[in-house]
């Protein structure tokens, strides 16, 4: 059974790279049952858009 | 094995014009805030920063005409930057503290929020995120976020942005640094764990 710690690795790693299939399916099993793991999921796209939207923003305010 | 850029070149070559990726003032703009961005948060010195981007900027201008693509001319301005950077570093006694890829083993801080069996602790247990896009309207969010980024220790920031913020591939990457795709991953998974804990604790939680 994975763990936490594993998912969550695994769910950083699936940003860099496509998932096996076996990954893929024990990742899906165990965020089936934990909630905080799901949570930390969709948390991991969020953060990309972030950064993505970041990186393109145009300062805002003066600069003194 | 075509090359689209050449094919639209009636005219032979024209020394003159401008290459296609810097004739557009919004690409050069967006390119220099993300330069900036980088360069800060690296030297956390903003007059510094702002003189490296400009080199770096100036130096990219002047072989330009080899780059069509603005994905590789931003590639490029990018490594032009990382070298002024770590000039900038040298020249400030900074040498030996300026991060290497030895730096790996110094984050524990992800073992920390798990157990010893793997599982969430319940104080790092991830809480659900109010409405993420409403806050990207919100100027105090980027401030935060901005801060959080800062905390980052200065290879996890480097790497993240390399990644997250010039968008550049894992290959691209490890090419530029040296270091391993295994590594890259490490340290893109420690980043993204603090930033996550930065954001939750200081924004996503306040007031709930």
């Amino acid at each position: 059974m994975m763990n936490c710690k594993q998912a969550t690795r695994l769910l950083s790693d699936g940003q860099e790279r496509p998932l096996t299939v076996a990954e893929r399916s024990s990742l899906k099993f165990h965020t089936l049952m934990c909630t905080s793991c799901r949570r930390f999921q969709g948390q991991m796209g969020t953060l990309r858009q972030l950064a993505q939207s970041y990186a393109k923003s145009q300062p805002d305010e003066p600069e003194n | 094995m075509s090359n689209p850029s050449s094919a639209f070149d009636p005219l032979g070559s024209v020394p003159e014009q401008p290459p296609a990726a810097l004739a557009c003032p919004v690409f050069l703009a967006d390119l220099r805030e993300q330069m900036l961005k980088f360069a800060v948060l690296q030297l956390a010195d903003r007059s510094q920063a702002e003189d490296a981007v400009q080199e770096a900027l100036e130096g990219a201008l002047k072989n330009s005409a080899a780059f069509q693509r603005q994905a590789a001319l931003k590639t490029w301005v990018f490594a032009i930057l990382k070298h002024k950077i770590t000039d900038a570093l040298r020249r400030r006694h900074k040498a030996d503290q300026a991060v290497t890829a030895v730096q790996l083993d110094d984050d524990e801080a992800d073992d920390s929020r798990f157990d010893h069996k793997g599982r969430w602790q319940r104080g790092a247990r991830p809480a659900r995120w109010q409405q993420p896009e409403q806050s990207m309207e919100d100027a105090h969010f980027w401030r935060t976020f901005d801060a959080c980024l800062n905390c980052l220790p200065a290879l996890q920031a480097r790497l993240f942005m390399m990644r997250e913020f010039l968008e550049l591939s894992s290959d691209e990457i490890c090419a530029q640094e040296a270091i391993t795709v295994s590594n890259l991953h490490v340290v893109l998974y420690r980043a993204r764990l603090r930033l996550r804990d930065c954001l939750e604790n200081n924004w996503f939680s306040e007031g709930t």
